[in-house]
């Protein structure tokens, strides 16, 4: 009993200061989520059909989500017709332009209308970089995008990202058109 | 005669060697077992200033089943490439010895027909079926004399020559090298690589995307090997120190993380970076003395380099810098790290020693990436360098503060790495089509395609 309620306490202390420890290593860009829910695993159970949210822009209809046909197909489905749009980027650069931020905008107006979706924002480069500083390349341009869509409000947790580098060209050609279409990021429902 | 006298004495003298037969699973880059050194009296030499002329006939086979015979030829192919390799002999061309009958026995040398074509020393080999496998015995004789400059006997598995006997030869191959030239031969050591070969494709958000596993072969590109099997991209790979393990990066539980994996046990892998969706981690390297992996992490917010002990323990953080840090390795002291970061603008390489402080930037280039450190006794580092269109191997020398280029402009050059002895560089280029693997000289000589089928790259060179 008595030992019980000391882990108790202590595990209370550990959680503190490791969330602390998280806040205070975020580079000043991650910065803007505001306190998360802890983070769902990746074999969490999708989750309950959210409450209508708060939003300005995107009244929700009533009923209408069962006759979209974007719940009722399945995630592999969904991905091969993608309702998001991939974002480009600049040689070397993970910055999200003004092109890029009206795809986000767009993006995160579908992440409002299907609240349980979870997304895995992929970061990729061209073939002009070295191949393995575009792994660390992608990754930050796959977290500049998920920085973006937590600043509009999308819960980070809902958010996933990851890095392929230029290990997956979209385009296999060898010229600027092809390399501006490398330099992307895709987003890619991940549950639902 | 002297010779039949010298050689007698000398196989005396020599232990024999076990080799253990060679399977796809043995841990491929473990020398056989050492044996005591002997007093070497003789070395073949050359004319002053020149490299020692040396032939390598085919071995002469004591069995006659065609297996044994086949050996006998391939070995001596596969020396006499293995000496070759080094350029510390002038090897004569093998097409010119047809003239010199194959005698029937190892005492039986016509050394004034090898003096004639100007070799100053010439390999006898013969190899020898037994009840329970094979023996081989390789002499280097001296031509104007006769003496044996280096005898062994060396005996394996009945499967020991299912590839051509090449263990044989590449063991000869280092001794000869070790005992004559003072220098540790690569012959022996291996290569890993990252290749989609297999052809096997995996679920992408648009269309269908090519799996990267991980591939063995040994360093001239026999034997190629396929060591994992996932439907994901393992990429990356590098041998532990002692050969008996691998480090890569794998995606295979959907992000990237460090994966170590045995190479002689059936061990389940580790994650010693303990990777997770928000816990990235990427390109491993392996510390000197194998106690430790340095990688590329983001788990603290952006990309910075870390080690950990081999399990996992003892997590340390050696950079912090809101830019990308990325890329790291050892130097062979394991006192510093170099590693690649845009601090600065575009990708350079910076040294820094592993507790953080005494940082250094040593290149001033459009853009560089993977920096691997030379071992000893050379003192450098090559890297990755963007030049023109595409990308070419450079190596940075310490002592000088110098840099010189290896690689030729042709294609797009990438990801290098040392032989052990640190005469040899792999890389990747697409020089040829696809991207493939090559091995070149550290002067930028002696280019050779490793690998020909598929896209391969990250290559890594065993101890």
């Amino acid at each position: 009993m008595h030992s019980r309620r000391v882990a108790g306490v202590i595990i209370t202390v550990v959680l503190a200061v490791s969330v602390g420890a998280c806040a205070k290593k975020k580079p000043p860009v991650a910065r803007p989520i505001p306190p998360p829910p802890p983070p769902a695993s990746e074999t969490a159970p999708p989750r309950p059909p959210a409450p209508p949210e708060p939003v300005r822009e995107t009244p929700i209809p009533p009923e209408p989500v069962t006759s979209d046909p974007l719940t009722a197909t399945d995630i592999d489905q969904i991905n091969k017709n993608s309702p998001f749009q991939p974002i480009f980027y600049g040689f070397d650069s993970a910055e999200i332009d003004p092109e890029a931020q009206k795809l986000l905008n767009a993006n995160a107006e579908i992440l409002r209308k299907y609240p349980s979706w979870v997304i895995t924002i992929e970061g990729h480069s061209d073939e002009r970089g070295t191949a393995e500083y575009n792994l660390a390349l992608g990754e930050r341009r796959a977290a500049a995008a998920r920085t973006y869509l937590v600043s509009l409000g999308i819960p980070g947790d809902r958010l996933k990202t990851v890095s392929y580098g230029k290990e997956f060209p979209f385009d296999p050609g060898h010229d600027e058109a092809a390399w501006a279409k490398n330099r992307r990021a895709h987003f890619v429902v991940t549950s639902k | 005669m002297t010779v039949t006298r010298s050689l007698t004495a000398l196989l005396t003298l020599g232990a024999a060697v076990a080799l253990a037969a060679q399977t796809p699973q043995a841990p491929a880059p473990q020398p056989p077992s050492t044996q005591q050194p002997e007093a070497i009296t003789t070395t073949i030499t050359g004319p002053p200033g020149l490299p020692p002329k040396i032939a390598v006939p085919d071995f002469i086979a004591l069995s006659t089943d065609a297996e044994t015979v086949a050996a006998a030829k391939a070995i001596g192919e596969t020396l006499w490439d293995d000496l070759n390799f080094e350029r510390e002999f002038y090897l004569i061309p093998r097409d010119t010895y047809r003239s010199i009958p194959q005698p029937a026995s190892a005492d039986q040398v016509a050394l004034d027909r090898w003096k004639e074509l100007g070799a100053d020393g010439v390999v006898v080999g013969t190899i020898r079926k037994g009840p329970s496998g094979y023996v081989v015995e390789v002499r280097l004789m001296q031509v104007s004399g006769g003496r044996v400059a280096f005898g062994k006997q060396y005996s394996g598995s009945v499967n020991s020559v299912k590839d051509g006997g090449r263990v044989y030869a590449h063991t000869a191959a280092d001794e000869i090298h070790q005992t004559q030239r003072g220098l540790r031969g690569v012959a022996r050591t291996k290569l890993l690589f990252s290749s989609d070969r297999d052809g096997t494709r995996m679920k992408g958000p648009v269309g269908e995307r090519e799996i990267s596993n991980i591939y063995r072969s040994d360093y001239d590109g026999a034997n190629q090997t396929r060591i994992t099997y996932t439907a994901s991209i393992d990429i990356t790979p590098v041998w532990s120190p002692d050969g008996a393990q691998i480090a890569y990066t794998s995606w295979r539980s959907g992000y990237p993380d460090i994966i170590v994996q045995s190479m002689t046990t059936g061990t389940a892998p580790q994650k010693p970076a303990k990777g997770s969706p928000e816990v990235q981690n990427y390109l491993p390297a392996w510390s000197p003395d194998g106690t430790k992996i340095a990688f590329t992490s983001s788990r603290d917010g952006n990309q910075e380099i870390y080690y950990a002990n081999r399990d996992g323990t003892g997590l340390r953080r050696v950079t912090n810098h809101p830019s990308i840090d990325v890329t790291p390795t050892w130097s062979p002291t394991g006192q510093q790290i170099a590693f690649v970061s845009d601090r600065t603008g575009r990708p350079q390489i910076y040294v820094v020693n592993i507790d953080g402080t005494g940082l250094n930037k040593i290149t001033n280039e459009v853009a560089c990436d993977r920096p691997t450190w030379s071992p000893a006794p050379f003192n450098e580092i090559a890297y990755t360098s963007q030049s023109g269109g595409g990308h070419d191997i450079r190596v940075y020398e310490f002592s000088t503060g110098q840099t010189r280029t290896i690689t030729d402009g042709n294609g797009s050059n990438e990801s290098p790495a040392f032989s052990p002895n640190g005469r040899h560089i792999a890389f990747s280029s697409d020089r040829s089509g696809r991207e493939q693997v090559y091995i070149i000289d550290r002067d930028g000589k002696n280019l050779r395609q490793i690998t020909k089928t598929g896209r391969n790259r990250y290559p890594n060179w065993s101890q």
